[in-house]
C-alpha cells in the first residue's frame, strides 16, 4: 500500500534498491547529495547533478527533464553515508521559470524496482524557492527510511549547498547551471508544434507587414509603402491570412500494392507549400527515427535486464549446480535474449528501411535552403524573392544507422546566435589545434554563404571581426565575391567601430519597435538581417568590446543582428563566469562530427556533422558570385 | 460491429474480414451528474485522466498520461487532457490511441487507467464508458459501460494484450483510490 507522505512524516523503506520517480510538468534538475552521520555533505564528490551524474549507488539524469527517474542502490553507498537528499532545482540562465511558484507542485515518489510505489510525496506550498530538497532517504538503526522534506530556498542551489556544510558550495552551484545550461544548450529545440495562422504564410511582404504584430519583431521593412491598398485607413484584411488562392494540393501518394509498405513521396505532410510541407516531414522523419530507435534500444535494454536476472536465477539456484540443469538454464536465457534482440532489430532495420526510402525521394526534393552543398539544385541556384522557412545547418545521425541523415533545419529567421566550437573537448578531435581553427573557420563560412544564398538580394549582411588577420585564407570566398558588408575588421579600432555600429543599431531598433515608429528609423539605416563572425575571440577584446558581444548576443536576435562565434571556449575561460551567459545564448555547432545535439522527444545524442563541399567542387564560388550578381542587379 | 462487454470479458481484436487491426483508439468519455436541488444548473466539473501503462513481462516501461503524451517509442498517444468531461454526448472526452504494429516488441501489455484527478468518487460521474475504436475506418470494436458509481476515484478499465501473433482485449473494470496512474500499480499489478 502507497504512503501518502505529509511534510516531515517518514515511512520505512522495504529494500535497498529503490527507484525514485520525480515528476514537475516543467524541466527541471534533479540530484542528490550523501550526507554523512551530522548530515554534513563532505565535498562536492558527495554530489550527483547533470555535471557528475553518476556516485557509486547513485545516478541522476544529465539533464532538465520535466520527468525523471532515479536509480538508487542504497547497499553500495559508503559506509560513512548516512543520509541521502533527493534536491529539485530549477535552471537558471533560460526562459523558465525562476520560481516554483509557476509550477504545479512537484511530485516525489519512492518506488521498487517493479515500480510498486512505496511512498509519495507531493511538494506543496512552494512559492519564491528555486530549489528544494524533496526527500531525504536516511540510516536508522541499520534499516533505511525515507522522509517527505519540501525544504525550498529562494537562494537557488548555492543557498541549499551552504546549508548542507559544503565548502564549496557555490562554485558547485555554478558547475551544476553550467552544465545544465550546457544540456539546454545542446537539445535541438523542437518546431513549433502548431503554427499560429498569423505564422503559416510567410512572404516577404507580410513578414515586414507591421513593427509591433509580433513578438520578437521583424526588423521593420519598407513599412509605409507595403500596406495593400484597401481606400481607407483601416485594413480590415486579416495581417496574416492568404485570401488569393488555396495551398497547391499535395502529391497525391501512390496505392500500395498489397503487402507492401507505401512508397514514400517527397512532401507527404502538411503544409500550405510544398516547402512547409517538406520541411514538416524533416522534421517528420527526424522524430520517427528518434522513436523508433527508443522502442529499438529500450527492447535490448529490457533483454538484458531479463536476462542478468534470469543468470542471476540460475547461479542462486543449488539444484542447478549439479548437472546438466544449470547449463541448460543459461542456455534458455541466453537464447530468450537472443530472440528478443533479433525481433527488435528486425523492427528497428523495417522502420529504417523505410524512413531511408523515404530519405532518398526527400533529399533531392529539397530547395536549396534546405539542401545538402552536393545536392544539384545548388547548381541551379538563383536569388530567391521571399526568406525560405529555415535553413540547413548540417545533418543529425544514430550510430544505428549512420548512413540515414536527417537533414538539422533551423527557423528563420535565426532565434539564437551560432557558436562553432574550434576548442579540443570534441567527440573525434582533431589533434592539430591550427588544423581545427581553419576547420572552424571554414564551416563557418559555410554557414554565413548559406545564410546569405537564402535571403533575398541585399536582405542579409555578413561583417566580420578579425583582430589578427588569422583567417584570411578561410574568409577569400566571402571577401573576394564582395559578398561582405565591408572588409573583414582588424586591429582594436576595427573591432570596436564594427561593434558600435551594430550595437547601434540594435538600439535604434529596439527603441523604434517598442515606440511604435519604425518610419521614425534614419533613412540610411540598413532593414536587413545582419550576422557577425568573430574569429579568434577572445584575443584582441576588451572589457567594453566583451560586453558589447554579450549585448549583442541577448538582444540581437529579435531585431535581426546574429552572432556567430568561432571560439574556443578555453580561450576565454580567464573571464570566469562572466561569459557564461553569452555561450548559453549560442547555438554550439562543430566543425567535426560531434555528438552534441538532442532531441526533443527523447533526448537522444545525436552526432552532428557538419556541412561538407564535394571535393574539388566550386559551388561555394559559384552560388556566392551569383549572390554579388543579384544583389548589383536587385539595386540595393 | 460493437461487442458490449462484461466485467472479465476478452476479446481478440480482428478486423471483420479477419486481417490484423493496425491501429485502434481507446476513448473515454464521462459527464458530470447534475446537482440535485437549488443551483442544480450548475454541475461540477469532473477531471478524469486516462492513462496508459505500457508492461513489459510485468514490469512497467513507460506511461502515457497527460504530462507525458506520447510514449517514448511513439506508438501510444494521447490526444490531450480533457479536464471538464461531457463536451459530446456519446463522443469520446480523451482518448489514446495505440499503433499496433509499432509496439516495442517487448511490450506485451498495455493497461488502460482512469482517475479522477478532481478527487470526486465516481458516485458525481454519469455514463462513464470506454471504447476501443479501430482507428482506420472508426468502427466501434467493443465498449465497456462503467457500472453505476462507488465510493472510489479510480479504475482500472482494461488491458490490451498480445496473443500469439495478435492481440487481445480484456475489460477489467476494478475499482481502485488514486489521484494519478501511480498510484494505482499496487492495484495494476495482479491483472497482469
Amino acid at each position: 500500500m502507497t504512503a501518502e507522505l505529509v511534510r516531515g512524516q517518514n515511512h520505512p523503506l522495504p529494500g535497498t534498491r529503490l527507484e525514485i520517480r520525480i515528476s514537475a510538468g516543467k524541466p527541471i534538475v534533479a540530484g542528490a547529495t550523501l550526507g554523512d552521520d551530522r548530515g554534513r555533505v563532505r565535498g562536492v564528490e558527495w554530489v550527483a547533478h547533470p555535471g557528475a551524474p553518476t556516485l557509486p549507488g547513485l545516478e541522476v539524469s544529465r539533464q532538465a527533464a520535466a520527468d525523471h527517474r532515479l536509480a538508487v542502490d542504497l547497499g553500495a553507498l559508503p559506509g560513512t553515508v548516512h543520509r541521502v537528499s533527493v534536491l529539485l532545482a530549477l535552471p537558471t540562465g533560460g526562459a523558465g521559470p525562476v520560481s516554483f511558484r509557476a509550477l504545479a507542485a512537484p511530485f516525489v515518489a519512492v518506488t521498487g524496482l517493479d515500480g510498486t510505489e512505496i511512498a509519495g510525496y507531493t511538494i506543496t506550498d512552494l512559492d519564491a524557492e528555486s530549489a528544494v530538497v524533496a526527500l531525504e532517504l536516511y540510516r536508522r538503526q541499520g534499516a533505511w527510511k525515507v522522509r517527505a522534506v519540501g525544504q525550498g530556498y529562494a537562494g537557488g542551489l548555492a543557498e541549499m549547498l551552504t546549508d548542507q556544510g559544503l565548502p564549496e558550495a557555490r562554485a558547485l552551484a555554478a558547475a551544476i547551471d553550467d552544465a545544465v545550461a550546457g544540456g539546454l544548450a545542446r537539445s535541438v529545440s523542437a518546431p513549433p508544434p502548431r503554427p499560429a495562422d498569423d505564422a503559416r504564410v510567410r512572404t516577404a511582404t507580410q513578414d515586414h507587414a507591421g513593427p509591433a504584430r509580433t513578438q520578437p519583431a521583424p526588423p521593420p521593412g519598407p513599412a509605409p509603402a507595403d500596406p495593400p491598398a484597401t481606400g481607407g485607413p483601416v485594413d480590415y484584411t486579416h495581417p496574416g491570412r492568404q485570401t488569393t488562392a488555396p495551398p497547391p494540393p499535395a502529391p497525391a501518394v501512390p496505392q500500395a500494392r498489397p503487402g507492401e509498405p507505401a512508397r514514400p513521396v517527397a512532401g507527404d505532410a502538411t503544409g500550405w507549400s510544398l516547402e512547409e510541407r517538406l520541411y514538416n516531414q524533416v522534421w517528420g522523419m527526424f522524430e520517427d527515427l528518434a522513436r523508433t530507435t527508443a522502442a529499438y534500444r529500450s527492447a535490448v535494454d529490457f533483454a538484458d535486464s531479463r536476462r542478468e536476472q534470469e543468470l542471476d536465477k540460475v547461479l542462486d539456484d543449488p539444484r542447478s549446480r549439479i548437472g546438466g540443469a544449470g547449463d541448460a538454464a543459461r542456455e534458455r536465457a541466453r537464447a530468450k535474449h537472443t530472440d528478443l534482440v533479433g525481433q527488435a532489430r528486425a523492427a528497428l532495420d523495417r522502420d529504417l528501411a523505410q524512413l531511408a526510402a523515404e530519405a532518398d525521394v526527400v533529399e533531392p526534393a529539397l530547395p536549396p535552403a534546405f539542401a545538402a552543398w552536393s545536392s544539384p539544385v545548388w547548381h541551379a541556384y538563383r536569388a530567391p524573392m521571399e526568406i525560405p522557412m529555415a535553413v540547413r545547418l548540417g545533418d543529425l545521425h544514430l550510430p544505428e544507422r549512420t548512413g540515414l541523415r536527417i537533414p538539422m533545419l533551423v527557423r528563420l529567421p535565426l532565434e539564437r546566435g551560432l557558436w562553432i566550437d574550434s576548442g579540443k573537448a570534441l567527440t573525434n578531435h582533431v589533434t592539430d589545434s591550427a588544423q581545427l581553427r581553419r576547420l572552424a573557420m571554414d564551416t563557418a563560412v559555410a554557414h554565413a554563404a548559406r545564410l546569405l544564398a537564402a535571403y533575398p538580394a541585399g536582405e542579409f549582411q555578413v561583417h566580420v571581426i578579425d583582430p589578427a588577420g588569422s583567417a584570411t585564407g578561410a574568409l577569400a570566398p566571402l571577401v573576394s565575391a564582395g559578398v561582405l558588408a565591408g572588409p573583414p575588421a582588424s586591429g582594436a579600432a576595427g573591432v570596436a567601430a564594427v561593434l558600435a555600429k551594430l550595437t547601434q543599431r540594435v538600439d535604434l531598433v529596439q527603441m523604434a519597435v517598442r515606440g511604435g515608429a519604425a518610419d521614425a528609423l534614419p533613412p540610411d539605416l540598413d532593414t536587413a538581417e545582419q550576422l557577425l563572425i568573430v574569429n579568434d575571440f577572445p584575443h584582441g577584446f576588451d572589457d567594453r568590446a566583451v560586453t558589447q558581444l554579450r549585448y549583442l548576443a541577448d538582444e540581437g536576435p529579435a531585431v535581426g543582428v546574429h552572432l556567430m562565434m568561432v571560439a574556443d571556449r578555453e580561450d576565454a575561460a580567464e573571464y570566469g563566469p562572466l561569459l557564461d551567459p553569452l555561450w548559453r545564448a549560442l547555438l554550439r555547432l562543430t566543425p567535426v562530427p560531434d555528438d552534441h545535439l538532442a532531441d526533443p522527444w527523447v533526448g537522444h545524442t545525436w552526432t552532428y556533422d557538419p556541412p561538407v563541399f564535394p571535393p574539388g567542387s566550386r559551388i561555394l564560388r559559384q552560388v556566392l558570385d551569383r549572390v554579388a550578381t543579384a544583389r548589383r542587379n536587385g539595386g540595393r | 460491429m460493437t461487442v458490449n462487454m462484461t466485467k472479465g470479458q476478452a476479446i481478440s481484436l480482428q478486423k471483420d474480414d479477419g486481417g490484423a487491426l493496425s491501429a485502434v483508439r481507446m476513448g473515454l468519455g464521462w459527464q458530470a451528474a447534475p446537482r440535485r436541488g437549488l443551483f442544480g444548473s450548475r454541475t461540477r466539473e469532473v477531471d478524469l485522466d486516462a492513462s496508459a501503462v505500457l508492461f513489459a513481462d510485468k514490469q512497467p516501461v513507460d506511461v502515457v498520461f497527460f504530462r507525458h503524451l506520447v510514449s517514448d517509442d511513439g506508438s501510444v498517444r494521447h490526444t490531450g487532457d480533457n479536464v471538464v468531461g461531457g463536451v459530446g454526448q456519446g463522443g469520446d472526452d480523451e482518448a489514446i490511441l495505440v499503433d499496433l504494429q509499432r509496439i516495442p516488441v517487448h511490450i506485451d501489455q498495455i493497461v488502460f487507467t482512469v482517475n479522477s484527478f478532481t478527487g470526486q468518487t465516481f458516485q458525481e460521474v454519469q455514463n462513464a464508458f470506454c471504447r476501443l475504436v479501430d482507428e482506420t475506418n472508426g468502427q466501434e470494436l467493443a465498449r465497456y459501460t462503467l457500472d453505476g458509481g462507488g465510493q472510489y476515484t479510480a479504475q482500472i478499465m482494461a488491458k490490451v494484450h498480445r496473443a500469439g501473433t495478435g492481440w487481445q482485449m480484456t475489460a477489467i473494470g476494478n475499482p481502485a483510490n488514486g489521484r494519478t496512474f501511480q498510484d494505482l500499480m499496487p492495484s495494476i499489478l495482479p491483472h497482469l
